[in-house]
């Protein structure tokens, strides 16, 4: 089958750092992918790119077949993919359910609408969203009140919103508590196979990685180092060099 | 070689006004009244004490003198507004120019003060057969070496390590446990000696004047913008460019281009500021300048929007009744009349600005640009192509949206201090244009006899029009900010990344959100001209812009009633406070900085927090 995502040869640099170094990679339909790698590995700049937010340097990048490059973060939603940040974004000064609304309007094409007051526009299928991702008993607060981990869940819901192909999610558990994080990616992973939509994802707490991804690829300094499933990722000899120093914390896992 | 004397001093000013910005990351508005302050000091000393130490001492008095007067400002003031958001500083400091102004003009009166010659510099040297002053060679030279100085000041000492270390990276500095205040402090009185001197330099050659402040400051702004905010050596390139470019416009003249008289001299006012655009939107960071932080938002506190609830439509509506009720007062008191129409139009000018400024987080320094092209617009209209008040009042508002939208799809590209200044620039070549083409729009005199035809010759009917056409624009407003696209304004500065990512123009509609802010504001412009009975140039100055601001953050930028609230209060207390004193500028000074350090909510703000504390 064809695959969805297809990545090749990305590079990008910032000044003499090369973050992101001859990288390729493939997502097929359907799949949910994780991206992994320790700090600086170039995951977010990865992220970046895909979504048109950073010009590569070389390299393509095929969504459906198709180069995506040059285009910019609005057409690449479009297209169909969504995204979240690793350091969350939402909009503070409108509710929880407005943020929704927005997403939907926006999704409509309904944005440059100036008559019709937003109060009642696509109020249900918003909180039907809300309540997908458990937020809807906090729909009518403010959204810069939340607390991190919620703010995390709306931009979930703000993405889906959009009905993408394809998923962005960086680092989508940062910042919570280990079960939360075990929720959160066990949510999405309901959600967008509901929905039949492919992910590609990045997370720090291996146990989540291990316990949810169908396939891991890995990154440090901007190489791409491995891929696989959670065995043969687990069993590398490199990822466990570069990414795990000594390896203590795969022993562990194994004992 | 002219254009070469001028970068000096333009070069001292700006190289203060960068150095300040790159460490402490405030805008200081003030930097031109540090400059004419710098000016009117040297006379003093070169004119009272006179000779050699009158002269060349009074320039190291007067460096000396302005550290001082920078050190009582950054201790006083600026400290308390590192951490506000940037609107309020450049306020802050704008409030500074006001009184600074006054302090001037009370202290040294009204009148042009044109310092002696240079002792000892008195001659001319003739090189390839032209005639230079010694002086401006001496000038010439002296920028080099302050140049020079700088560059080993701050690559050499320590203290000057310290100094770029917290133009790069602020926390690092804290973090190495130096005394930032300090620090700041001595680099805010560096910048103010260098301002003062830069003013000192040129009192031999131009008389010390009270419009000083302003116009130096916006040949600051144009060159920091064009060099680089906070490259040294980006200031120097950028001054000698405006200088050579200036002297290049007032040496060619009169020109005759394919047959038409073309008077270069008169585009001196504009071309700096042509330049200065030009380079934002090419190299946004100026030529030698490197891309700043992320900039500041102050929109993260503010609450969702509500509709009006069933008291404040009831109050509402009180006050409409009440305002429908003024004409009655025609007879009695005439003047009521007139100044509720003023009033009004002030409502329709601060609820435009608001409109961009509060929900679409962009704080524009030059609004008054709109003002003037619809007041212009409408007068023209009127005069010039013969139609019907309705025909001008309808045809100026689609004068300020063109203009709107010929700045705006620059500035909406821009954010924070840069988006400030160019905006203020757009609104100086605005001005600028005016005031020099004298055969279209009569120059400084402007254009009188702009009365509005019977039956709105009377005051009482003109006000009701007045009044009529206000609700009708503040209303329409309101109605698209409850709208999908007055959301997706408040997204897209909130947070433009995921409003982006989301699907939303945030540059084509903060560009839409200026244009409709324009051509209200372009209406408010014509309905003022019919009001005045004529235009001047001076519903573009500067001043009218930093009004609307004043009025905004007077009633409260997070509100939607703010500007509602805020420009009757503010119109009202000029007309009865400021009246009474020729010193209002120094008044206007203090309510802003009251209003920046004590109350930055704002009235309607105030009551708005009461209102939720109460609530729970
Ligand atoms: N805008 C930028 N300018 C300069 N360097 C950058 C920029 N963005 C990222 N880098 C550098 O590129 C490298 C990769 O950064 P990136 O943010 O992609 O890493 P990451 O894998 O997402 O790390 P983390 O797990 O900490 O989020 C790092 O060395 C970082 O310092
Ligand atoms: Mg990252």
């Amino acid at each position: 089958m064809k695959p969805l995502l297809e990545v090749r040869n990305l590079r990008k640099a910032f000044g003499g750092v090369r973050a992101v170094d001859d990288v390729s990679f493939a997502l097929a339909e359907g799949e949910f992918l994780a991206l992994i790698g320790p700090n600086g590995a170039g995951k977010s700049t990865c992220f970046n790119m895909l979504n048109g937010q950073l010009a590569p340097d070389g390299g393509d990048i095929l969504l459906g077949g198709k180069s995506i490059l040059g285009l910019g973060p609005r057409q690449i939603w479009k297209r169909g993919v969504g995204r979240t940040f690793q350091v969350a974004a939402i909009w503070g000064s409108l509710t929880v359910c407005e943020n929704v609304q927005i997403a939907l309007l926006a999704h409509a094409g309904e944005v440059f609408r100036l008559w019709r007051p937003v109060a009642a526009r696509y109020r249900e299928e918003a909180l039907a969203l809300l309540g997908d991702v458990g937020m809807q008993a906090q729909a009518q607060r403010p959204a810069r009140e939340l607390a991190y981990g919620d703010v995390k869940r709306v931009e979930l819901a703000l993405a889906l919103a959009s009905r993408p192909r394809l998923l962005l999610m960086d680092e989508p558990t940062a910042g919570m508590a280990p079960r939360e994080r075990n929720e959160l990616i066990s949510l999405a992973r309901r959600l967008v196979r509901e929905r039949g939509i492919s992910v590609l994802f990045t997370e720090h707490s291996m146990d989540v990685v291990f316990a949810h991804a169908e396939r891991i690829i890995v990154l440090a300094r901007g190489r791409l180092i491995a891929q696989g499933d959670a065995a043969t990722i687990q069993a590398d000899p490199k990822v466990q060099e570069t990414y795990f120093g000594s390896g203590r914390m795969l022993a562990r896992r194994r004992a | 070689m002219n254009g070469l004397a001028n970068a000096s001093s333009l070069f001292f000013l700006s190289a203060g006004l960068s150095l300040i910005f790159g460490v402490s990351r405030v805008v200081n508005m003030a930097h031109g009244s540090l400059y004419m302050l710098g000016a009117y000091i040297a006379y003093t000393c070169a004119s009272k004490l006179g000779g050699m130490l009158g002269f060349w001492g009074g320039l190291v008095a007067t460096a000396a003198a302005l550290a001082l007067v920078g050190t009582l400002i950054e201790v006083l003031l600026l400290r308390r507004i590192y951490h506000v958001a940037e609107l309020f500083q450049l306020l802050a400091t704008f409030a500074l120019v006001l009184l600074l102004s006054d302090v001037v003009a009370a202290l040294w009166g009204v009148e042009d003060l044109l310092g002696p010659r240079a002792p000892g510099l008195r001659g001319s040297v003739e090189i390839l057969g032209h005639n230079y002053p010694q002086y401006d060679l001496f000038l010439l030279f002296l920028g080099p070496v302050v140049l020079a100085g700088l560059h080993i000041l701050l690559s050499r000492t320590r203290w000057g390590t310290l100094v770029r270390a917290a133009t790069q990276d602020r926390d690092m500095v804290a973090a190495l446990g130096v005394d930032q205040a300090k620090l700041f402090t001595a680099v805010f009185a560096l910048g103010s000696a260098l301002a003062g001197l830069g003013g000192a330099l040129e009192t031999p050659r131009q008389p010390a004047n009270l419009g000083m402040d302003l116009s130096a400051l916006g040949d600051a702004f144009v060159v920091v913008v064009v060099g680089g905010m906070g490259s040294i050596p980006g200031a120097y390139v950028a001054a000698l460019l405006i200088a050579e470019i200036k002297a290049i416009c007032i040496g060619l003249g009169t020109q005759h281009i394919a047959g038409v008289a073309f008077n270069f001299s008169k585009l001196t006012l504009v071309a700096e500021f042509i330049v200065m655009a030009i380079v934002l939107i090419a190299r946004p960071y100026g030529l030698l300048g490197r891309a700043q932080g992320m900039p500041r938002h102050a929109a993260a506190m503010e609450d969702p929007l509500k509709p009006a609830g069933q008291a404040l439509r009831l109050l509402a509506l009180a006050v409409l009744v009440g305002l429908l009720a003024v004409p009655l007062l025609a007879e009695a008191s005439p003047y009521t009349v007139v100044l509720a129409t003023d009033v009004l139009i002030a409502v329709l000018f601060a609820a435009s600005l608001h409109f961009i400024a509060g929900p679409g987080g962009m704080h524009s320094f030059g609004h008054a640009a709109y003002f003037g092209l619809g007041c212009y617009g409408a007068g023209l209209l009127l005069k010039l192509a013969g139609l019907p008040m309705a025909a001008a009042i309808a045809g100026a508002p689609l004068v300020a949206a063109l203009a709107a939208a010929l700045f705006g799809w620059f500035a909406v590209r821009l954010s924070g201090v840069y988006l400030a200044m160019l905006t203020l620039a757009f609104a100086q070549i605005v001005w600028a244009v005016v005031f020099q083409w004298e055969t279209l729009t009569g120059g400084s005199n402007g254009v009188l006899g702009i009365w509005p035809p019977a039956p709105f010759n009377r005051a009482g009917i003109y006000y009701l029009l007045v009044l009529g056409l206000t609700v009708l624009g503040v209303l329409l407003m309101r109605r698209i900010l409850f709208a999908p696209f007055g959301y997706a304004m408040r997204a897209g500065r909130d947070s433009p990344l995921r409003a982006e990512a989301t699907g939303i123009a945030v540059l084509k509609v903060h560009w839409l959100a200026f244009i409709i802010a324009g051509s209200v504001c372009g209406l408010a412009g014509a309905l003022f001209a019919f009001a005045k009975g004529g235009i001047s140039p001076e519903t573009i100055h500067v001043s009218r812009s930093i009004d609307g601001l004043v009025m905004v953050l007077l009633g409260g930028i997070h509100e939607l009633a703010g500007p509602l609230v805020g420009a009757p209060v503010f119109t009202l207390l000029q007309d009865s406070v400021m009246r009474q004193t020729p010193y209002w500028r120094g008044v206007l000074g203090v309510v802003i900085l009251v209003l920046v350090l004590v109350f930055p909510l704002g009235i309607a703000g105030t009551i708005a927090a009461w209102a939720r504390r109460f609530a729970r």
